[in-house]
């Protein structure tokens, strides 16, 4: 996960203590991925371990609570160079993240008795309720009307959100008009067959 | 809740007869309120247009009835039908429909001007609608001199003039780049918030979800709704269905 990285790039902007990472972090993604501060403060602490951030040490550091005790945190020269890196390197996709929806309508479509005509409608409509609650979002609040940086980075993280509510969508529906033309297919060769020793399959079962 | 703006209930379309006998629709109940926005979604072939165009009081239902503010549209006749269309129903059609031999201006005008509005009044309004639709400096081009978004945008133009209650809109953001067909559902979104009836087909569920609603048609029956007003379901479970 990015965690790591997401962390170095912020203290690139400056010294900061593990709360102000979090709130920084919330800032530009909207609490899309809440981040607790106990994985801020574990983050941090591996990343000092592996010598990317090291602890500031009275001067140096402008915030005022930094009387109030905080340990604040700068980026080392070794995080620069990560954090650069990371910039100019691809998000890699050899390694899809696991998609539980393509999982469950992969086993769905093999597994006996599942409907998967009313799968595929419930998720569809599951979506299209998520997806206009982003483009509630979009329309008021802070990502409409972006005039901070941090606020154009939160609308387009919505708007991410929005391209991949929406391409699940498009892709249930190629996947009902699929098992729609399987299930049709299925027949005519069914009737080929002797009705008696020909057993009903899958995609037949999700045709209402 | 108020009496919608658009009741179509148990509605059935049947095209031709016997061995080519399509149906269309088939006992489509369907809603739409003051200040709501509906979207309709559906493979093609599934009856968007038809549910449209019988909203519109441009088709007649073979069975069912279909109510515009309470009023049986069926029952309104020919006169009274092209009436309402001119008055308080806007349609953006899949084709836009605009007649070449006139201006942008004089496009959007005319549907006020057959319900006998001065022209200089009609013109007025054209204006102030070409001016939502950002195609203000277009007034007086003929539509074959518009790109099809342009022209899309003037159809949409039309469809809002004056005050009208329902707007009905079949693929409005066709032919529109990303950023245009979002602002045409701005606009579609801020008619509504100011009190009107809108139903949108469209294809794209970026689009869908504007509205408060998304229904689902599949071989002309409703499948599926999300966003459903909970009280309407208990009110009236089929429609939801
Ligand atoms: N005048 C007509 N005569 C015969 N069949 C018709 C007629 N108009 C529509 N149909 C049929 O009715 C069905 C529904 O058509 P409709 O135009 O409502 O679909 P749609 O959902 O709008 O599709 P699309 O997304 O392609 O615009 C289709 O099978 C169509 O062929
Ligand atoms: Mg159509």
């Amino acid at each position: 996960m990015s965690i790591r990285q997401a962390m170095l790039a912020l203290l690139e902007d400056g010294p900061m203590y593990g709360y102000q990472l979090r709130v920084e972090f919330e800032q530009r993604t909207g609490s899309t991925w809440p981040l607790n501060v106990g994985q801020v403060y574990t983050t941090l602490s591996r990343l000092e371990r592996d010598g990317l951030v090291e602890q500031v040490v009275g001067e140096g550091a402008d915030h005022a609570s930094d009387d109030a005790g905080h340990v604040v945190y700068r980026v080392t020269e070794a995080g620069r160079g990560e954090v650069s890196e990371w910039f100019t390197t691809p998000v890699p996709r050899t390694q899809p993240p696991r998609d539980e929806l393509a999982i469950k309508l992969a086993l769905a479509v093999t597994v006996r008795g599942v409907d998967v005509g009313t799968l595929i409608q419930r998720q569809r409509s599951a979506t299209m309720a998520a997806l206009q609650d982003y483009t509630r979002l979009k329309r008021s609040g802070r990502a409409a009307t972006p005039d901070q940086p941090e606020d154009l980075a939160w609308s387009l993280v919505l708007d991410a959100l929005v391209f991949d509510a929406e391409a699940e969508i498009r892709w249930l529906d190629h996947c009902e008009a699929r098992l729609r033309r399987a299930a049709v297919d299925g027949v005519r060769r069914d009737a080929r067959s002797t009705p008696d020793t020909s057993a009903s399959t899958a995609p037949d079962r999700s045709v209402r | 809740m108020s009496a919608p703006v658009l009741h179509l209930d148990g509605v059935t379309r049947i095209h031709g007869e016997g061995e080519t006998e399509v149906h269309a629709l088939r006992g489509v109940s369907f809603r739409a309120h003051a200040g709501e926005l509906v979207a309709v979604m559906g493979p093609s072939g599934s009856g968007k247009s038809t549910l449209l165009t019988l909203a519109g009081g441009l088709d007649q239902p073979t069975r069912g009835t279909v109510r515009i503010e309470g009023e049986d549209v069926g029952a309104l006749g020919n006169a009274g039908r092209a009436r309402m269309r001119r008055t308080s129903v806007g349609y953006v059609f899949q084709a836009f429909n605009l007649i070449p031999a006139l201006t942008a201006a004089e496009n959007v005008a005319l549907p006020r001007e057959l319900d006998g509005e001065k022209s200089r009044a009609a013109r007025r309004l054209a204006m102030t609608a070409l001016e939502e639709v950002g195609i203000l400096d277009l007034a007086d081009r003929y539509p074959d001199a518009m790109s099809g978004g342009q022209q899309q945008r003037v159809a949409i133009a039309r469809a809002i003039v004056g005050e009208r209650r329902l707007i009905l809109a079949d693929e409005p953001t066709g032919a529109l780049d990303t950023d245009t067909g979002e602002e045409i559902l701005r606009l579609l979104r801020a008619r509504c918030d100011a009190g009107a009836a809108g139903v949108l087909v469209t294809h794209e569920a970026r689009h869908a979800a504007w509205a408060d609603r998304v229904v689902f048609l599949r071989d002309g029956v409703v499948v599926d709704e999300s966003g459903a007003d909970p009280v309407d379901d208990l009110l009236e479970p089929e429609a939801a269905r």
